[in-house]
């Protein structure tokens, strides 16, 4: 935590920390507690007064059919993200790891899509999946399946699901394949001598000591399911048809923006904190115990 | 590898082509809308295989410009994301570096406490308190322009605790010879602790470009002056300003610069990239 030897005291630290504590306080704390203020408020139609109603916006926003659904649309979505990008990755990872020729070139032409920003992804995936033009919509037509996700609200959130879990396997991939070529060969080969084929080692070896870095990924690809796509949700189907992929932090935007219900976004806003703050205690709790096994 | 056997590594190659072939595809289709001319585009079945009108797009793309808007500019764009990327990478580099050496080299009063106020900003991103955070850059008035792009998402938890991290691992010995040669605080952290962290800086750096590159609903919602658009925001722009017919070509090639830069960064500096995704996140 701290330096045996130190530096005699003097004023220095507090100027060398004044920068970080000051956006920290302007642009994060202050923000946040005006958001947990607000989510207390409720404003007239015109903006002229404003009156205190402790829970009253939460109450409403919890007994609102709609914030109900879009919640049920968010923890369907990251799921859905979460194990199609992780199970992809693991699979590639795995083989990846088995490789002895090749694997860098491999390994390079599975990372990039870490650098696509959120919401290029969405536009790619949009235009293969373009109704009248799309690429594999034609297929799909071809084979007879009619797609049209401007139209139908599930196949609006299955693009979404794939170009959310399409940007993220490369992060996945990257762990994964750390993770495995940090287990050591010794027990792979000890498994193999055995008598134990490839896929036995997998499932009774490598992934039981892959555990840590799955749960990291999972609790990261639920972060990154619940609070990065908007990018993605803007670009492809800002939150329609009729809803059908709204998620919750497409919502925020939403209604804060566009709706300018300030109470019900900034009640929002405090729902998706309390998220945050439980994923990441989580994830500390998790790196706390990690260094046991 | 443990074992040779033929076939599975066989299967290993083949899934692993499968997987790198589902990966490129979206950026291969692009790359092939973005060579063929406005009449290709918009007739189906559209192509696989790129035409020759690549560099007849590209220019189009910088000169002409793309969608209704035509007045805005791609290379002003573009432009825009390189200043808006470089100065939080190099904003979040330098705060971060300050207050690591601060709280891990001295003792003083409140230490824990900036640093518990620092670990909070890993638990509030932008999109949870977007809107208190819009009133407070308006009423600095720094809406459209570089610094109320760049500032509000410079501070980070993650670099200072990367930082702190790394400070921990320098020898203390490398302190006590310092300072039995007269060194004061700040000759060391310049000339010893710097120097010594300069590859997780750079590590970091690859990161953050990235970060700040990508960055989508902070631009869109504090810039309305076309000329600080950013090059990924844009894209969305020249989408919606062209609804009724969008030209596809145009817009793939705006697609295909606006992802240039960051997969240059993690192609061309991989093993950076890597250190820096896997030690900023654990």
């Amino acid at each position: 935590m701290l330096k045996r030897t130190h530096f005699n005291p003097s004023p220095l630290p507090y100027l060398l920390v004044t920068p970080q504590i000051l956006i920290t306080i302007i642009f994060f704390i202050w923000p946040a507690s005006q958001a947990v203020f607000q989510s207390l408020l409720v404003e007239d139609a015109f903006g002229l007064k404003t009156e205190f109603v402790w829970f009253d916006n939460f109450i409403e926003l919890f007994s609102d059919q709609i914030y109900f659904n879009s919640f049920g649309k968010t923890i369907v979505f990251s799921s859905l993200v979460a194990f199609l990008s992780l199970g992809t990755a693991l699979i590639l990872a795995a083989t990846a790891d088995r490789i002895v020729r090749g694997a860098t070139t491999y390994r390079t032409l599975l990372i990039w899509p870490y650098a696509v920003a959120p919401v290029v992804a969405g536009t790619l995936w949009m235009f293969i999946f373009d109704p009248t033009l799309g690429i594999v919509a034609y297929m799909l037509d071809m084979m007879g399946y009619d797609w049209n996700h401007r139209l139908n609200g599930n196949q609006a959130m299955a693009l979404i699901i794939f170009a959310a879990s399409w940007k993220q396997i490369s992060y996945n991939f990257l762990f994964f394949l750390a993770g495995m070529q940090a287990i050591p060969k010794s027990l792979t080969e000890a498994a193999a001598i055995d008598g134990a084929g490839p896929a036995w080692r997998f499932w009774t070896i490598i992934f039981p000591l892959l555990s840590p870095t799955t749960f990291f990924l999972l609790v990261m690809n639920i972060v990154y399911a619940f609070f990065e796509t908007f990018g993605i949700v803007h670009a492809v189907t800002k939150g329609g048809p009729a809803g059908a992929t709204e998620i919750m932090v497409y919502k925020v935007y939403n209604d804060g923006f566009i709706g300018l219900d300030l109470g019900g976004s900034a009640a929002q806003s405090v729902v998706l904190m309390v998220i945050v703050i439980t994923l990441t205690v989580i994830q500390f709790r998790y790196i706390e115990r990690k260094v046991e096994y | 590898m443990v074992e040779n056997r033929p076939i599975t590594t066989f299967c290993s190659h083949a899934v692993l082509i499968c997987g790198i072939a589902i990966v490129v595809f979206p950026i291969w289709i692009t790359f092939v809308a973005a060579s063929h001319d406005a009449v290709r585009m918009t007739q189906t079945p559209l192509p696989l295989l790129p035409g020759d009108q690549f560099f007849v797009n590209l220019k189009d793309t910088f000169i002409k410009g793309v969608g209704n808007a035509r007045e805005q500019s791609v290379g002003l764009m573009l432009m825009n994301s390189l200043i808006m990327a470089m100065m939080i990478a190099v904003g979040k580099i330098f705060i971060s570096l300050l207050s690591a050496f601060a709280i891990v080299y001295f003792r003083f009063p409140f230490r824990m406490g900036f640093f518990w106020m620092i670990f909070v900003t890993l638990m509030l991103p932008v999109e949870v308190r977007i809107l208190p955070t819009f009133e407070v850059v308006a009423n600095l008035g720094m809406l459209n322009n570089y610094w109320g792009l760049s500032i509000p998402l410079i501070a980070s938890a993650t670099a200072t605790f990367m930082f702190r991290q790394v400070f921990l691992t320098v020898p203390d010995e490398l302190l006590e010879a310092a300072r039995i040669d007269g060194a004061g605080p700040m000759r060391f952290f310049k000339d010893i602790l710097v120097p010594v962290s300069r590859t997780n800086i750079a590590a970091l750096f690859v990161i953050l470009f990235i970060y700040g590159w990508n960055q989508y609903l902070w631009p869109l919602l504090i810039t309305t002056d076309k000329n600080m658009y950013t090059i990924v925001m844009g894209i969305k722009q020249m989408l919606e300003a062209a609804e009724e017919s969008p030209e596809w070509h145009l817009i793939m090639m705006t697609t295909l610069l606006a992802m240039l830069p960051p997969v240059a960064v993690v192609v061309g500096m991989q093993k950076l990239f890597i250190k820096g995704l896997t030690e900023t996140e654990k």
